[in-house]
C-alpha cells in the first residue's frame, strides 16, 4: 500500500491516460461492451472510496480491472436474465478472480480492437465519434455533449443505443478481416479526422469544442504507436499537428480571425512543425500517397515557409494537382486557385476557379466566394469583388468569419 | 450466431425474366445458395412471390381485418431472404454482399432473437 494521496487526482489522470487500455482488455476478457464499460465505472467509484481511505494500490491499472471484473459479476448475479451467455460469463469470471494487490498481472493492449469497434459502419457516423471519444479518450457523456453542442442525455441515449447494437448485432471485438482491413482502417482515420474538424470550427470560448482538436491528435498518435507501417495515419496525424501548429496565431487578441498572410509567423509552434514536417516525410515515402500525407505536405509547405512571400507556391500548386488527380473534389480547387494566383496570377486563380464553377453545389460554399473576392479584389475589379464577398458574408456560419469578410468588402472602393 | 438477410429491392429494378440479364442473375443466386451451402453457413432461404400476392392481416378488438396489399406501400418490397450462420456481423455482411440483388436493392442484415 502506498500513502494515502490524492486518490481524486490518481483517478482522474488513470482515466485520461489508462481508460482505453484498461477498457479494450476488460471488453476482451468479458466480450461484453456495456456491461465492461459499465462495471469499470463502479471500479472507478469503489477506487475513489478505498483509495483515499487505504491509499492507492502499487498497480493501479490491475486494481482497477480485477475489481471492475467483481462487479461485471455483481452486475450479472443482480440481473434477473439467466441465459447461457451470462452464466457462461459469470462462471468464467468466478474461476479469473485475483487479488487487486497482485502487482505482476499484466494488462493486455486491446485498443487497436477497441478503435475498430468503436468506429465500425454499423455505427452511424456520429455514434462512432462519440463512442471513440468515450472508450478512447475517456470523456465523459457530459464533455462529449459539449463538444458537439447536444443536450447530456441526448447524447447518453446515443452513446447508449450505441453499445446496445455492438452487443446485439454481433458486431466482435476484433480487428477487422484482412479483406476489410484497408477500408475499415480509413473510417478510422475519417472519426479522428472529423473529431479534429469539428475542433477547428469551435468559436471563441468554446472550450470543449477546441480541446477536441487536442483529443484527435492524442487518438493520432495512438492510433501510429498501434500501427506503426499505416503511411495514411501518420499522415493525418502529420496534418493534424502541422495545422494545430498556428492555433495561436489564426485569431487576433479579440478573437478575430487572422488570415495566414497576417499570422505571426515566430509564434507557430516549431515542436509541432517538426514533428509534423517529419511525419509527413516518412507518410510520403510510400506510393501511392495517400490524401492525408499529401494534404500535410502542402500544410508542411506553408509550416517551412519563412514569410507569406517566400512562400513556395508552385510546389503548393502541383501537390494540389497531385492531390486532385487521385481524389477528384472541386473544393480542391478553390486553394489550389489561390495558390495560383500567387505563384502565377490572380487571372490564373481565377481561370481554375471559373473550371469548377459550373459544379452547382460551389454555388452554396462559402471559401468559394470569399476566393473569388479576393482574387477579383487584388485584379482593382472591386465591383465584382464586393459582389463575391456579399454572396460570401451571406454564407458564413461563424461571426468573426463575417466580419473579417466585411472588413475586406469595406476596403473596397466602389465608386 | 444467426443472421437474416432480407432481400429488398423495386420489383421493375434488376435483371427482368425475359432479358439477357435474367439467366446470369439467377444463376448467380444458384451460386450463392451453393456457396452458403458448401459453407456450411445456411440456415433457409427462400424467394417469395410478387408484391402483388401479398395480402395484410391484423386483429383489432378480436376482429380480424384483411386487406390487399404489402405491409407498407413502400417502392421497395421484400423479395426474399436467407438465414445464415456467421460467426460476426462482418461475415453476416460479407456474405450479404455477395447476394445478386445487393447490386441492384438493398439486403438488411438482421440477427435473429434466440431464447435459451
Amino acid at each position: 500500500m502506498l500513502p494515502p494521496v490524492h486518490a481524486q487526482s490518481l483517478v482522474a489522470r488513470l482515466i485520461r491516460e489508462d481508460w482505453g487500455r484498461i477498457l479494450s482488455s476488460l471488453v476482451s476478457s468479458i466480450g461484453d461492451f456495456s456491461l465492461a464499460e459499465d462495471s469499470l465505472q463502479d471500479a472507478v467509484v469503489s477506487a475513489l472510496e478505498v483509495w483515499s481511505k487505504d491509499g492507492a494500490p502499487r498497480n493501479p491499472d490491475a486494481w482497477l480491472i480485477t475489481v471492475a471484473r467483481r462487479k461485471a459479476l455483481d452486475r450479472i448475479r443482480r440481473s434477473q436474465v439467466a441465459d447461457r451467455k451470462s452464466s457462461e460469463l459469470a462462471l468464467w469470471l468466478e474461476q479469473h478472480h485475483s487479488d487487486p494487490e497482485d502487482r505482476e498481472m499484466s494488462i493486455p493492449d486491446h485498443r487497436l480492437e477497441l478503435i475498430f469497434t468503436c468506429c465500425h459502419p454499423a455505427l452511424e457516423e456520429k455514434s462512432r465519434v462519440a463512442l471513440t471519444l468515450r472508450a478512447l479518450g475517456g470523456l465523459s457523456t457530459e464533455e462529449i455533449a459539449n463538444a458537439f453542442l447536444d443536450k447530456p442525455a441526448a447524447m447518453a441515449a446515443r452513446l447508449t443505443r450505441a453499445k446496445h447494437k455492438l452487443g446485439a448485432a454481433g458486431v466482435a471485438f476484433k480487428l477487422p478481416d484482412p479483406q476489410d482491413i484497408a477500408e475499415r482502417t480509413d473510417t478510422v482515420l475519417s472519426v479522428i479526422y472529423l473529431i479534429f474538424t469539428e475542433g477547428c470550427h469551435a468559436t471563441n470560448g468554446e472550450m470543449m469544442r477546441e480541446n477536441l482538436v487536442q483529443e484527435a491528435i492524442r487518438l493520432g498518435r495512438i492510433l501510429t504507436s498501434l500501427l506503426p507501417d499505416h503511411a495514411e495515419a501518420k499522415g493525418l496525424l502529420a496534418l493534424m499537428l502541422l495545422s494545430d501548429s498556428r492555433r495561436l496565431t489564426r485569431r487576433g487578441d479579440s478573437g478575430e480571425f487572422v488570415p495566414l498572410e497576417a499570422q505571426n509567423r515566430a509564434r507557430w509552434d516549431q515542436a509541432r512543425i517538426s514533428e509534423g514536417v517529419a511525419l509527413t516525410e516518412t507518410a510520403l515515402r510510400r506510393a501511392p500517397a495517400g490524401r492525408y500525407g499529401l494534404q500535410a505536405a502542402i500544410s508542411a509547405v506553408h509550416a517551412q515557409a519563412k514569410s507569406f512571400d517566400a512562400t513556395d507556391w508552385p510546389q503548393i500548386v502541383a501537390l494540389y494537382d497531385v492531390l486532385y488527380a487521385r481524389f477528384p473534389n472541386p473544393i480542391l480547387r478553390i486553394n489550389q486557385a489561390l495558390a495560383l494566383s500567387y505563384a502565377d496570377s490572380p487571372e490564373a486563380g481565377l481561370r481554375l476557379l471559373a473550371s469548377v464553377e459550373d459544379d452547382g453545389k460551389l454555388a452554396s460554399y462559402q471559401p468559394f466566394h470569399a476566393c473569388r473576392a479576393d482574387l477579383l479584389a487584388r485584379l482593382g475589379r472591386h465591383l465584382e469583388a464586393a459582389e463575391s464577398y456579399r454572396a460570401a458574408i451571406a454564407l458564413s456560419r461563424a461571426p468573426e468569419e463575417a466580419s473579417f469578410l466585411e472588413t475586406r468588402l469595406s476596403a473596397l472602393r466602389l465608386n | 450466431m444467426q443472421f437474416m438477410c432480407l432481400i429488398y429491392n423495386a420489383e421493375d429494378n434488376g435483371p427482368q425474366p425475359g432479358t439477357e440479364e435474367f439467366g446470369p442473375y439467377m444463376q448467380g443466386y444458384m451460386d450463392f445458395t451453393e456457396e452458403v451451402r458448401e459453407a456450411g453457413k445456411l440456415l433457409g432461404g427462400e424467394a417469395l412471390q410478387s408484391v402483388s400476392t401479398a395480402t395484410t392481416v391484423s386483429v383489432r378488438g378480436g376482429k380480424t381485418e384483411v386487406v390487399d396489399g404489402p405491409f407498407a406501400e413502400t417502392k421497395e418490397q421484400l423479395g426474399g431472404f436467407y438465414i445464415l450462420d456467421c460467426k460476426d456481423l462482418d461475415e453476416a455482411l460479407a456474405y450479404a454482399a455477395k447476394i445478386p440483388d445487393a447490386a441492384y436493392g438493398r439486403v438488411e442484415v438482421r440477427p435473429v432473437m434466440i431464447f435459451d
